[in-house]
Parts: C-alpha cells; sequence; structure tokens
C-alpha cells in the first residue's frame, strides 16, 4: 500500500509535469496542425535558462526561496516564450502553404538545432540545480509519507493549467484562438487576425514548456541537454492519449500517463519504464487515434 | 439484367443519414445517371459502391456477386472503375504514368521480377505501356503523353481522369461530375466520348449538374434529395416529375 | 539527342565512380575507413528510401531493423559459429519478418503519426537490448567477438585492413544500387510513388496501397538487415547504443537532405552527412547543429533534396503502332 501510495503521488507530480508540457504541443496542434518537434527542446532550454538565471542573479537568496522562484518562473517563460516565437517565425512560418511534412521536417531540424545549441553553449557534461532551495520536508497524511514537493509542483501543474483553461474558454483572445483552430480561414473572413493567434500559441505552449523545465531542474537536480527528447515524446503521448489539440485531454493524458509509468516502473519493471510510455503511445494510435477525449472525424473524399 | 444493384444502402455520418435506404439497378451497358441538389448524398453513394466507405446496412451487387464491404482495389479489380469530383491526379508525375496506374491492377511482375528483369516483366511492360497510350488516344490526349498531369488545364485533367479509369478495362466506370470545370465546347465532346464509352461495352453510372448533359447523355435516371430516391426513370418523365422539380427549385442549384 | 545537362550529369557520375573504384591506391586506412561508413550508410539510406523516399512513408525507426539485422548476426555467429556472410540473407530476413509484424498495424497511420510510432519503435528495441531480452543480446555491454567475413578462406578483416573490407562494401553498395535502381523504374516502384503522391487515388486506380507499403517496409527492413550484418562483421562488436533513436535521425537526413526517391541522392546524402564532417575535424562538435540548420534551410527553399529525383523516361517511341491498342 506505501509503496502504491508513493508510486501514484510520485506519478501524479511527473504526471503534472507531462501535462504542462503536452498544452504545448496540443496548443499549437490545434491552430497549425503541426506536431512541434522542438517543442521538448524549448522545455530544455526552459531548465538551463533556469539554472543561469538561478546562479548568476541569486535570486533565491536576496527575495527568499516562494518570492524567488515565482520571479525566476515568470521569467523562464517570458524567455522561453519568445524563443516560441523566434522558432515560429524561422522555421514553421515560411512553410505554412506547405504540404504538412515539410513543416515536421523542419520541426525535427529545429529540434536538433536546439538541442546541439545547448550542448554548445553549456557543454555535454550532465549540470547540477543548487538543491537547497526547496524544501524537503515530508507530509504525514493518515501515515502515509508525501513529499511537499510532489505536491507543489501537482498544485502549480494545476493551477497552470485551469488558468489556461479559463484564458482560453473566456476571454475574447480565447475565443479567437478556439475559433482559429477550427477553421483558420474562416477566422480570417471575421477579422481575426491569425497571424497573431498563431504567435501567442507559439508564446503560451513554449512559456509552460519552460515553466515545466524550471519544476524539473528543481525538483530533480541534474540536467542534460538532451532530457527534452525523452520528455517531449512522452508529453506528446500524453497530448495523444488525451486527445491531441484538446486542452483538458491533454492535462489527463499526462496525468494519467504519469501515474500508469510509475505504477508500471514499481509493478512490472523499472528497467522498462521507458518503454512503458512508447507502447501506450502505439497502442492509442493503433486503436484509438483521437484519444480519450477525441472525435472521431470522417476524411473527406 | 443489371450489371450493378444496389439495395437499400444506409450510411449515417455522426448522426446524419447521408444516404438513406437508396435501391436502383444499373442495366448493364446502360449510361445512367444520378442526380439531386447539392448535398443529396450523390457522392456518398458513389464512394459506397467503391468502396472508399462502407455501408451501415443495405448491399451491393457487381455482376452478381456481393461486393459489400470490399477493399477499393479489390472492386477496381472486379471491373468499377472511378474518376473523382475534386479532380485526384498524381499531380507532378506524367501524364502516361498516371494512365499506367489505372493498368496496374492487369498486370502482375512483382519487385523480385522487376529487379531481375525477366523477359515476362519486360513484355507486360510494354504491352501496359502500348494499352496506356491506346487510352491517351482515345480520350484525345494522346499527344500530352509526356507533359506533367498537373500542368494540364481543367478539362483535360477530367479526362485524364477517365483514362486512368478505363485502363484498368472496367465494366462500369463511375464518373462524378466529368462536366465540372469544363466549357461547353469540352462538354460536347465529353457527350460524344461518354457515348463511345458506352461503345466499348461499358457501363457508365454518371453524377452530373450539367442538365443539358444529363438529359443528352442518360437512358434512365435516379435523383437524390436529403440522401433518399424521390424519384427515378427516363429524362423525359424526371423532367416533368413535380416532386424532382421541387426539389431543385427549393434549393439553388441549377434548374432544368 | 543527349542536352548538356545530362552530358554534365553523367561525366560527374563517371568521375565519382572513377574516384571510388581508385580510392584506395591514395587514401590513408583513416579514410578508407570513412568511405567504409559512408557506404554503410549510402545502403542503408538507399533502403530507408524505398519506405521513405518512393513510398513516402515518414518512417524514422530504421536503425531498429539495422540492429535486428546486426544482433542476428552476431548471436547467431557467436553460438553457433556460422560463418557472417552466410547469416547476412537471414538477418535480413529476422529484419524484414520483424518489419512485416510491427508495421502492419501502424501502416495505415497518418505521416507524422507514423514518424513518432516509429521513433517510439526503435526506442522500445533499444530498451529490449539493453535490458538483455531473451537473454541473448548482452545487454548493455552488447556482444563482441563477432567474426570478420571470409571468402574463399580469405579473411576480410574490417578492422585491420579497412582497404578490403572496403572493396566488399563497395560490391554490395553497387548490386544494392542496381537492383534498386530497376526496381525503382518497375511496376513496384511505380505503385510506390502514386501512393506517395494521393494514397486515395491510387486505391482507387487499383493499387494495393496497403499492400505495398507493406511491402516496401519488408524490402527496406531486409536489406537494412543484411546491412546489419556488414556492420557487425566490420567492427566485430555491437552494443544497442549503436541503434539508438540518432542513428535513424541520421539516415532520415541522408534521404530528405540528398533527395527522398532518388539514387543519386541519397549517396551524395550520405557522403555528405558521414563523409564531409571527417573532412572538418576540428568542427566535428558541430556537426548535428549544422545539419540540424540545413534541414530546416532545405524544407523552406528546396524541399525535394539537393538532387531531386528524375521524372522516368518511358519507350513510347519504340513502340510499334500495332502495339498502341485498346
Amino acid at each position: 500500500m506505501e509503496i502504491f501510495f508513493t508510486q501514484l503521488t510520485n506519478g501524479l507530480a511527473v504526471g503534472g509535469i507531462y501535462a504542462l508540457i503536452a498544452l504545448g504541443y496540443t496548443m499549437v496542434y490545434g491552430v497549425l496542425k503541426l506536431i512541434n518537434f522542438a517543442h521538448g527542446d524549448l522545455f530544455t532550454i526552459g531548465t538551463y535558462l533556469g539554472l543561469s538565471l538561478l546562479t548568476s542573479l541569486a535570486i533565491t537568496d536576496k527575495l527568499g526561496p516562494v518570492a524567488g522562484v515565482i520571479l525566476l518562473a515568470v521569467m523562464v517563460m517570458c524567455l522561453v516564450g519568445i524563443v516560441g516565437i523566434l522558432l515560429d517565425r524561422v522555421a514553421y512560418k515560411p512553410l505554412r502553404t506547405s504540404p504538412r511534412l515539410s513543416a515536421v521536417v523542419s520541426a525535427l531540424g529545429a529540434s536538433i538545432v536546439f538541442s546541439n545549441a545547448i550542448m554548445l553553449v553549456y557543454g555535454p557534461s550532465t549540470k547540477v540545480y543548487p538543491h537547497d532551495i526547496l524544501t524537503t520536508r515530508v507530509l504525514d497524511i493518515f501515515g502515509l509519507p508525501v513529499p511537499v514537493m510532489r505536491l507543489v509542483i501537482l498544485l502549480t501543474s494545476i493551477v497552470l493549467m485551469i488558468a489556461l483553461y479559463g484564458f482560453i474558454q473566456k476571454t475574447k483572445i480565447g475565443t479567437a484562438i478556439r475559433a482559429a483552430a477550427i477553421d483558420q480561414d474562416a477566422a480570417r473572413l471575421m477579422g481575426i487576425n491569425v497571424d497573431r493567434v498563431i504567435m501567442l500559441v507559439f508564446f503560451i505552449g513554449p512559456a509552460l514548456g519552460g515553466a515545466a523545465g524550471l519544476m524539473v531542474g528543481l525538483y530533480y537536480g541534474q540536467i542534460k541537454f538532451t532530457m527534452g527528447w525523452i520528455y517531449g515524446l512522452k508529453a506528446f503521448t500524453a497530448a495523444i492519449l488525451g486527445g491531441i489539440g484538446n486542452i483538458p485531454g491533454a492535462m489527463v493524458g499526462g496525468l494519467l500517463l504519469g501515474v500508469i509509468e510509475s505504477l508500471g516502473a514499481a509493478y512490472i519493471s523499472l528497467a522498462w519504464k521507458d518503454a512503458i510510455a512508447f507502447v501506450v503511445l502505439i497502442l492509442i494510435l493503433i486503436v484509438r487515434p483521437t484519444g480519450l477525449l477525441g472525435e472521431r472525424v470522417a476524411e473527406k473524399i | 439484367m443489371s450489371l450493378l444493384s444496389v439495395n437499400a444502402i444506409t450510411k449515417t455520418f455522426g448522426g446524419l443519414k447521408a444516404v438513406d435506404d437508396v435501391s436502383f439497378q444499373v442495366p448493364k451497358s446502360s449510361i445512367f445517371g444520378l442526380i439531386g441538389p447539392n448535398g443529396a448524398g450523390k457522392t456518398t453513394v458513389f464512394n459506397l459502391i467503391t468502396g472508399n466507405y462502407k455501408v451501415d446496412c443495405g448491399s451491393i451487387r457487381f455482376n452478381s456477386e456481393d461486393i459489400t464491404g470490399k477493399i477499393t482495389h479489390k472492386i477496381v479489380e472486379k471491373g468499377i472503375a472511378r474518376t473523382f469530383q475534386t479532380i485526384r491526379l498524381f499531380g507532378k508525375m506524367s501524364v502516361l504514368e498516371n494512365v499506367l496506374a489505372g493498368r496496374h491492377c492487369r498486370i502482375r511482375s512483382g519487385p523480385v521480377s522487376a529487379m531481375l528483369r525477366l523477359p515476362k516483366q519486360r513484355a507486360e511492360e510494354r504491352r501496359a505501356l502500348g494499352k496506356s497510350m491506346a487510352e491517351l488516344e482515345f480520350v484525345g490526349l494522346g499527344h500530352e503523353f509526356a507533359n506533367i498531369a498537373g500542368n494540364l488545364s481543367y478539362g483535360n485533367q477530367r479526362l485524364l481522369e477517365i483514362a486512368r479509369a478505363l485502363a484498368s478495362d472496367p465494366r462500369l466506370i463511375v464518373l462524378d461530375e466529368p462536366a465540372g470545370g469544363m466549357n461547353e465546347q469540352e462538354t460536347a465532346a465529353l457527350v460524344d466520348l461518354i457515348f463511345k464509352i458506352q461503345g466499348r461495352g461499358i457501363t457508365v453510372l454518371l453524377i452530373e449538374h450539367d442538365m443539358s448533359l444529363v438529359m443528352k447523355a442518360c437512358q434512365h435516371l435516379v435523383v437524390l434529395e436529403y440522401g433518399k430516391k424521390i424519384a427515378e426513370g427516363a429524362p423525359d418523365a424526371i423532367k416533368e416529375n413535380p416532386q424532382v422539380i421541387e426539389a431543385y427549385l427549393g434549393s439553388d442549384d441549377d434548374v432544368f | 539527342m543527349i542536352d548538356k545537362k545530362t552530358k554534365f550529369r553523367r561525366l560527374v557520375y563517371a568521375a565519382f565512380v572513377l574516384f571510388w573504384m581508385t580510392a584506395p591506391l591514395y587514401l590513408n586506412k583513416y579514410f578508407i575507413d570513412v568511405l567504409n561508413n559512408v557506404a554503410l550508410y549510402a545502403v542503408l539510406g538507399l533502403s530507408l528510401n524505398i519506405i521513405l523516399g518512393y513510398g513516402g512513408m515518414f518512417h524514422m525507426g530504421h536503425a531498429a531493423f539495422y540492429a535486428i539485422g546486426a544482433y542476428t548476426t552476431a548471436i547467431i555467429n557467436i553460438q553457433f559459429g556460422v560463418p557472417v556472410l552466410l547469416i547476412m540473407p537471414l538477418a535480413g530476413m529476422m529484419a524484414g519478418l520483424f518489419a512485416l509484424v510491427v508495421a502492419r498495424p501502424i501502416i495505415h497511420l497518418r505521416g507524422d503519426y507514423l514518424l513518432i510510432v516509429t521513433i517510439g519503435l526503435v526506442e522500445i528495441v533499444r530498451i529490449a537490448l539493453i535490458n538483455n531480452v531473451f537473454g541473448i543480446t548482452g545487454g548493455a555491454n552488447g556482444i563482441f567477438g563477432i567474426s570478420s567475413p571470409s571468402i574463399f578462406g580469405y579473411t576480410i578483416n574490417g578492422i585491420v585492413h579497412p582497404h578490403h573490407y572496403y572493396y566488399l562494401l563497395t560490391a554490395f553498395l553497387g548490386i544494392t544500387i542496381v537492383l534498386f535502381f530497376l526496381l525503382e523504374h518497375s511496376r513496384f516502384g511505380r505503385a510506390l510513388r502514386y501512393l506517395c503522391s494521393d494514397e486515395i487515388a491510387a486505391e482507387g486506380s487499383g493499387i494495393n496501397t496497403a499492400g505495398y507499403k507493406l511491402a516496401a517496409f519488408v524490402i527496406g527492413a531486409f536489406w537494412a538487415g543484411m546491412t546489419g550484418t556488414l556492420y557487425a562483421a566490420k567492427i566485430t562488436f555491437i552494443s544497442p547504443e549503436s541503434f539508438s533513436f540518432w542513428e535513424s535521425v541520421v539516415m532520415f537526413m541522408i534521404v530528405i537532405l540528398g533527395g527522398s526517391g532518388s539514387i543519386p541522392g541519397v549517396i551524395l546524402g550520405a557522403i555528405l552527412i558521414i563523409g564531409l564532417p571527417e573532412l572538418f575535424q576540428g568542427l566535428q562538435q558541430y556537426r548535428l547543429f549544422i545539419f540540424g540548420i540545413a534541414l530546416v534551410i532545405m524544407m523552406i527553399f528546396r524541399p525535394q533534396g539537393i538532387i531531386p529525383p528524375k521524372p522516368p523516361k518511358y519507350p513510347v517511341n519504340r513502340l510499334d503502332k500495332s502495339e498502341v491498342v485498346l
């Protein structure tokens, strides 16, 4: 029971991170029908920027851990969001009218560029976050141990996701994003500035990915330039699992995948942990490519 | 004697009945028209016949064989070839290669005999080439064989689709708006071509909006509205049918 | 008859063949080994080209087939002492069989989904190899001591005598080029190009699209598996890290940058991506960075690759009037 509970909270924390990254895939896919393969690397950029800012500005020393980390998060999110906009401008915008797969190859190229740029700047070896910033306290809930940080990560992810969902559903700009996702041309005819919508999507998605990157850095401590690749694939799996293009789907998919993976690692095999996500991905694409919350559409001939 | 018999087929898309209990019989060697206002479900009927969609219920028999639910290329092999409403050529390939695609299911050699360039394979390729050129000449595109398909005029692209379909030696050819985008002169030539196809013993089933073409070419018509069959008969009788007139006047579509 | 461009192209090809055949005379061991790698990747690229180039299927798990060929070779060679060259067809068959099983449920997936699933596939294979599946793959350490190929009792050692191995690889590359050229210019090659161009139109023209996609996967995998044999026998040691996702990316880049669907394009791709960085040793660490940029730039300015495929010619004017019949 204790193992199960530990794995469950662990899975939910990791799942929250997957969900945050998955939102970036799902938003871009929703509007552009493009899998942004470089998204995982934007996440990595978030982790590395977080480390740089943390060590160079020493914010947490000046402001204390809570306010410091929040300020750090805002800075990282803005910077990664800007990188996201630049990525779209350089690698995707010229390909809007090209066959879809050209943009996919370009995304792959961008991913390679990002991960190698990080390697060239920071070096190929593993980097370590300062580990005295966050609390290591463990709460005791009905006799079961719950590390505070897991709760914090899960809650932060959920708060960010709900904020995004509210923004998309309740605001005028959110409505414009939804309209562009359904039909870009119609949205344009209705006077929506689709280019600005795309820009916004390429800011929000990467910003959330950057936030996830910072969380991973702070919580796990060790970071490597290739990490975005595996986190990206898992978050993409989460997006597919929930139904790509669907924001609540990304949340559900992320949390679910996190739990499946961590329970699988505990009860099936730790060595096969990484394979679990891929098996889930393949199965879902074969059995129900629209995901759990997606709708099926017939192809027009 | 009917070549194709469609029996009470129904197809639903997310709650909407696109085709609702439609039946008709296409007699051998006839020119048979399927008409109706936009969104009546004509193309869906075609897609059901050619296996692009699967029927929810009902059956389709071709040449007294049940072809319901068969996969598209199998149906082509059985002798039903089609053209598409939204032209679907292999746009970057040559005109000749497009026709060769239609010939594909009538030749046999696989990858191994290709890698070994067996004499049988070479003879077969040569025959396919001759046949394809003949089909191009049949539709009047013989001189265009080396051109890129996407560079042809709209009307000629429609003719190329017909040539590609004919190359598979079909018994039934299914034409989805063959005159779409053609001018009057081209349409007149198309009517002649349709009669020439009939003259080869091939049955023609067509959807068309150009009523003058339908009235001139077809011997028998079926009218659909909202997925249901509302009338059937000879063109002259259909022209007078009050329900048909109602259906067309009630929409923004071309009237007779 | 022959225009200037064709003449020039033929001249370049002839010069290249001449260079390739005489290279061992003036290149040292190191550079011959570089060319050996170019040849290996050219064959891998050509085998991927059947799936990705002709068939247009975005397959990024080719390293999985390569790995299965290499591991089949290593295991059978070590366990039963069978000479590696005899194992080659079996290695191809194992990879082909694997492709048949795994590709079947996924070939209907749309382009970008197929891409991601094949990435998943190659990772699963790698994790399986690391976890020493069936207890025969040697885990993360891999397998040592694979024997070198021998022909008529003459052993060709890929490490000590890269010159000797060069001829073996050149022969295999030559055979591959000829066979794949014939394949490209046949009913089979055409069918793949039709379904790449428009799958629905191809199926509607009577082409068994699912069957051809599967066949493309099996043939591509078969060849990658055989290449796996030559790789394993060349370095005599294999480990899961040699077959990571990045291997698949490299093969993918070779095809896309060189010219997908084009045999000369793929060979040029292998030269640029495997060979060229060796000339700029100091820039080794920038290699992937530069190729990533190249991918983006190519997609924007020349998506068909450096040498796009030439439209095939058909001997229409050699047809007799009597042959043009309905």
